[in-house]
């Protein structure tokens, strides 16, 4: 019941709060909230648009929530999102000599093997040395799109242009089926199924939630944390930088300036409005996606775009805050006065 | 003994949601006077004090200090009113001086304290009550019987009146209990009082003058200590049926080694004091080998060690005579060894899983609950449910989250767990560690079963109680090292208490 609740009353806050932003810069927030929703799903073509956003969101959510699930705050899923990047252009672009319809597939899968490698680092840093991974995560995002920075604009740049990659072959691109939305989405959904299957109905998924809730208890029952560690931010990487690889593939065609666009991020505030559960996921993701499309409307009304972001991050305050309730039940009791005399 | 009441408690009520914890108790401690609190867990002991001392507040009744009605709100309230208490954790910071731990968080205090006059008093107190302590040495330098006694004079600085102790020998060797009952002797002498929360049966006939008996959170009795003639009868009045104090156990029929660790040796990382230095036993099947002496000697090292939870650093472990030293735990588990271990809470159970979920965490790996990727939660359900009838575990439903049961019930679940899982040999590591009588005799008698039916039993106690009554031979740990393995019918109290001071079998 709370675990519902809590979601929905925090974004009602946190609605609350952006009406005072956007009141504070002049606008009417009832209008603008209407913009934005219209902007949002308005025509079928926004909704498309919002869709397409919703899925490099969903994915980096589910990347971050496997991670989560284990008590392991990978907030690097942005740094292994552009290195899945930078593994699918790395393919697109030199692997030329591949069979036209292999292209895609392995394009994809080394999108995928770059995302875990990033990932699998803090995991492996984390199993073998304990070093914290907050900040490990935290700061092989810099690196990760230092490289891919450093690969746009010397090493890969196209003949022409300062900076960016050539096109992919666009037999290669992964297609859309309906106007924006391309392909990716039933990557997106399947991954739900799946990774539902994998945390509550598999042996792996009983002992990632031993972990998680009690690791030295794992421990005595024969469960490796360092094993299961180092293989959940394997998949967890794997799924992010698989985020970035079907963005590219389907998207942006490219690496070029704005690859690091906070899928990543905002995939810490999907997983835990998910509840760290897969199909709570694909909801929270459709919201945030909705924002950021929706904030394009705010332009018009002269309002800054960045309030969508503003909104995005409100949202977590909220959340945050009401998980007290989820945890902790609170009683309210009178204040009682005891009166009489001591007894002989 | 003074007839000045010092503290009345009248009526007091108090519910948490879905148990009454005091119901209508009251309590009277004059001047002068031990008063032991005897109860099993769960009576509505600790609710009780708790309340005296301000942590809870009473739905209902009064109480009364020094004859006066007093609002207790916290425990700053409690100690203006001279009423202080020792929890059985200790609220103490081991890195920082016994001086600034007897000081800390006191009201009135200067912004740098005059620690010169500070430990001259605590010196003073020190030497009036016996309780020698260096206020210069840091809390965790010290031994869990010089940090009881920092607890101690922490409320004599602030002026207390009437302490009160909840279960105060649990974590004391027999000679420190010795000298704690000496140091509460000259506090009453003083004029002081105290009040002794226990659900040991010895332990009121040596301390206390009153014994007041709890039972699911009722008074049951009040008696004055010296006119109890036989211990049996308070501990039926405690636990309001007839207690078994001796076990029914088969004859010693040892089998043939199953467990065997030769020359244990673990280095403690950073310093050159070993945790276990040069530990050798074997366990035969039918046996059970108990370890005494007091917590902290290397009891927890040397079953981790056993279990693949801790590296180590020289010798061998030899299980069913394979050589699994510094092998991974689910080496160790597969090949046969069950673990209950030292801290329920936080090694035994995973405490926001339900208890089902709980009770599966070592057969989830087989056949019988899953294939090789996919768990079969019928199957899974079915099992838990079994075990819950079996062991009487309560809980209300096999889905409730473990840590919502009481300890008792949580030690009963990891036991299922283990012992229906047992493949011959069982490591019980302070089993019945702050159990009630009737959870503590279901655990021993379980300990027993599974000897009988051929198991080895490693049983680590503190209470030379529990391992005379179980064990078939008892080995002594001290610092590390093992002072002696004694049969059974040699192993006196006095032998094994003058053992775990460090004196070998050679030499006593």
């Amino acid at each position: 019941m709370m675990t519902f609740l809590v979601p929905v009353c925090s974004l009602i806050i946190s609605l609350l709060l952006g009406a005072i932003v956007l009141r504070a810069s002049g606008a009417n927030p009832l209008k603008a909230y209407f913009a934005m929703l219209r902007g949002a799903f308005g025509s079928r073509t926004k909704f498309q648009y919002t869709i397409r956003e919703a899925i490099p969101l969903l994915m980096c959510g589910l990347a971050v929530g496997i991670a989560f699930k284990l008590k392991f705050w990978n907030i690097g899923a942005e740094g292994q999102y552009v290195f899945g990047v930078i593994g699918i252009t790395w393919v697109m672009q030199f692997w030329t000599w591949l069979p036209k319809g292999m292209m895609l597939p392995v394009a994809l899968l080394m999108s995928l093997v770059f995302g875990a490698f990033w990932g699998g680092i803090p995991g492996v840093l984390k199993a073998q040395w304990k070093i914290d991974e907050t900040l490990t995560t935290l700061m092989m995002n810099y690196i990760a799109t230092g490289i891919a920075e450093y690969l746009y604009i010397t090493r890969w740049k196209a003949p022409r242009g300062n900076m960016g990659t050539v096109d992919y072959p666009s037999y290669a691109w992964l297609p859309s089926f309906w106007g924006k939305i391309h392909y990716g989405v039933f990557f997106a959904i399947a991954l739900v199924f799946i990774l539902y299957f994998v945390m509550y109905k598999t042996r792996w998924g009983f002992e990632l939630n031993m972990i998680g809730k009690n690791p030295r208890a794992a421990e005595c029952q024969g469960v490796s944390i360092k094993k299961n560690i180092i293989l959940a931010m394997l998949l967890s990487g794997a799924i992010a930088g698989l985020a970035g690889g079907i963005e590219a593939a389907a998207v942006t065609h490219s690496l070029t300036k704005g690859v690091d666009n906070g899928y990543g991020f905002t995939g810490i505030i999907i997983a835990w409005m998910g509840g760290l559960n897969p199909f709570g996921s694909i909801l929270v993701s459709i919201l945030m996606a909705a924002l950021k499309t929706g904030s394009d409307a705010l332009k018009i009304m002269k309002l800054p775009a960045a309030m969508g972001d503003v909104l995005q991050g409100l949202i977590l305050l909220p959340l945050l805050a009401g998980s007290i309730f989820t945890d902790y039940k609170l009683l309210f009791i009178k204040k009682q006065v005891a009166v009489g005399e001591a007894k002989k | 003994m003074q007839d000045t009441v010092v503290v009345q408690m009248v009526n007091i009520t108090k519910h948490f949601p879905g148990v009454l914890a005091n119901d209508s108790v009251n309590l009277i401690l004059h001047k002068g006077e031990v008063l032991a609190l005897l109860g099993e867990n769960g009576a509505g002991k600790s609710t009780l004090m708790n309340m005296l001392v301000g942590l809870y507040r009473p739905d209902s009744g009064e109480i009364y200090v020094n004859g006066k009605l007093a609002e207790i709100h916290s425990p700053q309230n409690s100690m203006a009113l001279g009423i202080g208490m020792i929890h059985q954790e200790f609220m103490l910071v081991g890195n920082m001086t016994v001086a600034e731990n007897i000081v800390l968080g006191m009201k009135g205090l200067q912004l740098i304290p005059p620690l010169d006059e500070i430990k001259a008093k605590i010196r003073e107190l020190s030497t009036r009550y016996s309780l020698s302590v260096n206020p210069d040495k840091y809390i965790q330098e010290l031994s869990v019987g010089e940090q009881q006694r920092v607890e101690i004079l922490k409320l004599l600085y602030r002026g207390a009146q009437i302490l009160i102790l909840d279960e105060p020998t649990a974590v004391l060797t027999p000679g420190e209990s010795r000298d704690l009952n000496e140091i509460i002797k000259k506090m009453l002498a003083e004029g002081k009082s105290a009040i002794f929360i226990t659900h040991k049966m010895d332990e009121v006939m040596e301390f206390s003058h009153t014994v007041q008996v709890l039972r699911k959170g009722k008074c049951i009795n009040i008696v004055p200590t010296n006119t109890i003639k036989k211990i049996q009868d308070l501990a039926n009045m405690m636990v309001g049926r007839d207690v078994l104090f001796t076990l029914d156990r088969g004859p010693y029929h040892p089998t043939g080694t199953k467990l065997e660790v030769r020359n244990l040796t673990i280095k403690l990382p950073g310093s050159n004091r070993a945790a276990l230095e040069n530990v050798s036993f074997r366990v035969n099947g039918g046996e059970i080998l108990g370890i005494a002496g007091v917590a902290g000697n290397g009891q927890q090292e040397l079953t981790e060690a056993i279990t693949g939870l801790r590296r180590i650093t020289s010798g061998e472990v030899l299980i069913n005579g394979k050589n699994l030293t510094n092998h991974p735990p689910l080496d160790v588990i597969k090949n046969g060894v069950s673990h209950i271990p030292a801290d329920r809470g936080k090694m035994g159970i995973v405490g926001d899983m339900s208890v089902g979920d709980n009770l599966a965490m070592k057969k989830y790996r087989t056949r019988e609950l899953s294939n090789h990727l996919v768990i079969k939660k019928n199957k899974m359900r079915s099992f838990a449910d079994r075990l819950i009838k079996v062991f009487g575990i309560k809980t209300p439903t096999r889905e409730t989250c473990a840590k919502f049961l009481s300890g008792g019930n949580i030690q009963k679940t990891i036991l299922a767990r283990e012992m229906d899982n047992c493949k011959g040999i069982l490591i019980a590591v302070y089993p019945s560690r702050g159990l009630d009588v009737g959870a503590t005799e279901t655990v021993r008698q379980n300990l027993i079963k599974q000897r009988d039916s051929g198991s080895a039993v490693l049983l680590v106690s503190e209470e030379l109680e529990e391992l005379q009554m179980v064990a078939d031979k008892i080995a002594v740990m001290f610092e590390g090292q093992i002072m002696g393995i004694l049969d059974v019918k040699d192993a006196t109290t006095e032998a094994l208490g003058l053992m775990m001071t460090g004196v070998s079998r050679r030499q006593a």
